[in-house]
């Protein structure tokens, strides 16, 4: 399978990455692994104009201890995610999780930034962020924004980034010794998740579902049972309150539902 | 777009549309077919080479984002008549039916060791998650892989 033909802008700065979109506009996308934007192109499914590499942006490609978060460039690849002392420490399940992202092989390109960006809800890393309250900094025409996760996952393959805006550094909070759990219940070991939930419990709890809708979710329900000292039964009842998951040919609705209380309830006792 | 790319160590300079596979151009343009195009959409490791070291599904990479790296096939493994120690492995244990699967197998196992020298038998299969044999030939490949490793390919 081909892709459409596009032109090809390889840009040597993040700053150039900008000019380029607004060059382009909607008709440009951003490269940066590939493993997300490739598949859905060579599928037909997606047909930009002009491709805009960014994945020699090696400055964006980095773990750093920032004070009271660690900050990671958008560029940083799966598998430097999964292998990082830092975050062993500060934040574990990110680093576990990203070792979850589909094979070896794709871990080798995918990047943190453009699984983020993609937006897409069976994603492992969107309900990571969730969890542990992450925020996004994006790049702009106009400079730099800070866009809270809460607000960064807008709607199916949508985020809040706009069409000239370049994703460049995640902020994930410093949660050293907390509890934490990662479920992600699958057939196949390298597929997506059917259902997957991130849980990290530090004083309160952040709770992110994979796969549960349209878009990447907050567990709102379950977080305020824990706050109000439910039992992790009772907390994971309501699990599937609020969310919209969509049949396909891996599960039913009613089992997506009745998977996210299972997993839930697996991981609030991982966690402990 | 002109490109430069380390194919088994010698330089292959090629001027190639941008919507051009890697596993296209390093097939059909330089003409080292030993790399297999199986899925097409990246899910079954058929076409796995190593860039700058490391595993990657070829089908799913531009030549254009390789343009300037170094590239490693499974024709690139052998020094002169002499296997590399996983292609030996493979054939000392049998680590293949059809034989469809195995050279992307072989570079994923070269680059797994590459990361990890001493495997246990679940890392492999973790390892190796991303390659598929349809004749569902895993135990003999991971008995290949781990004797790789205890005959110190990596070390």
């Amino acid at each position: 399978m081909i892709p459409s033909a596009f032109d090809y802008v390889r840009a040597d700065s993040a700053d150039a990455a900008v000019a380029a979109l607004v060059e382009h506009g909607e008709d440009a996308k951003l490269l940066a692994g590939g493993h997300s934007l490739l598949p859905l192109m060579k599928l037909r499914l997606a047909a930009p104009a002009v491709l805009v590499d960014i994945g020699r942006l090696s400055d964006l490609s980095y773990i750093r201890d920032a004070g009271d978060h660690v900050a990671i460039g958008a560029l940083t690849r799966h598998r430097d995610l999964e292998i990082s002392d830092l975050l062993a420490e500060q934040a574990p399940i990110l680093r576990h999780a990203a070792g979850e992202v589909g094979d070896p092989q794709v871990r080798h390109r995918g990047t943190i930034g453009g699984s983020v960006a993609h937006g897409d809800p069976a994603s492992d890393l969107p309900a990571v962020l969730l969890a542990l309250r992450a925020t996004l900094v994006a790049r702009g025409p106009d400079g730099e924004r800070a866009i809270p996760v809460d607000d960064f996952f807008t709607g199916f393959l949508e985020t809040a980034l706009e069409p000239t805006e370049l994703l460049t550094e995640i902020r994930v909070p410093k949660v050293a010794g907390a509890g934490w759990s990662f479920q992600k219940f699958n057939r196949r070991a390298q597929d997506w998740a059917i259902v997957g939930v991130a849980l990290v419990r530090n004083g309160t709890a952040g709770v992110g579902l994979v796969n549960m809708g349209a878009r990447p979710l907050r567990a709102a329900a379950v977080e305020a049972a824990l706050a109000s000292g439910a039992s992790a039964t009772d907390a994971a009842s309501v699990a599937a309150d609020g969310t919209d998951p969509s049949a396909d040919l891996n599960a039913s609705v009613e089992f997506r539902r009745h998977l996210a209380e299972v997993l839930v309830r697996r991981a609030i006792e991982e966690a402990g | 777009m002109q490109i430069s790319i380390t194919v088994n160590g010698t330089v292959q300079r090629s001027d190639v549309e941008p919507r051009r596979l890697l596993v296209q151009h390093l097939r059909d343009d330089i003409g080292l077919t030993g790399t297999n195009i199986g899925c097409d959409t990246s899910s079954c490791g058929a076409c796995t080479v190593l860039l700058d070291g490391e595993s990657v599904k070829s089908c799913t990479l531009l030549a254009v984002q390789a343009d300037g790296r170094s590239v490693t096939t499974i024709e690139g493994l052998a020094t002169g008549e002499s296997m590399h120690p996983v292609q030996e492995a493979f054939r000392e244990h049998h680590g293949l039916q059809c034989g469809y699967c195995t050279p992307g197998m072989v570079m994923a196992a070269v680059s797994l060791l590459a990361e990890q020298p001493d495997p246990s038998e679940d890392d492999v299969r973790e390892g190796l998650e991303g390659n598929l044999c349809r004749c569902t030939g895993y135990h003999n490949i991971v008995k290949a892989v781990l004797a790789a490793a205890s005959g110190g390919a990596n070390r």
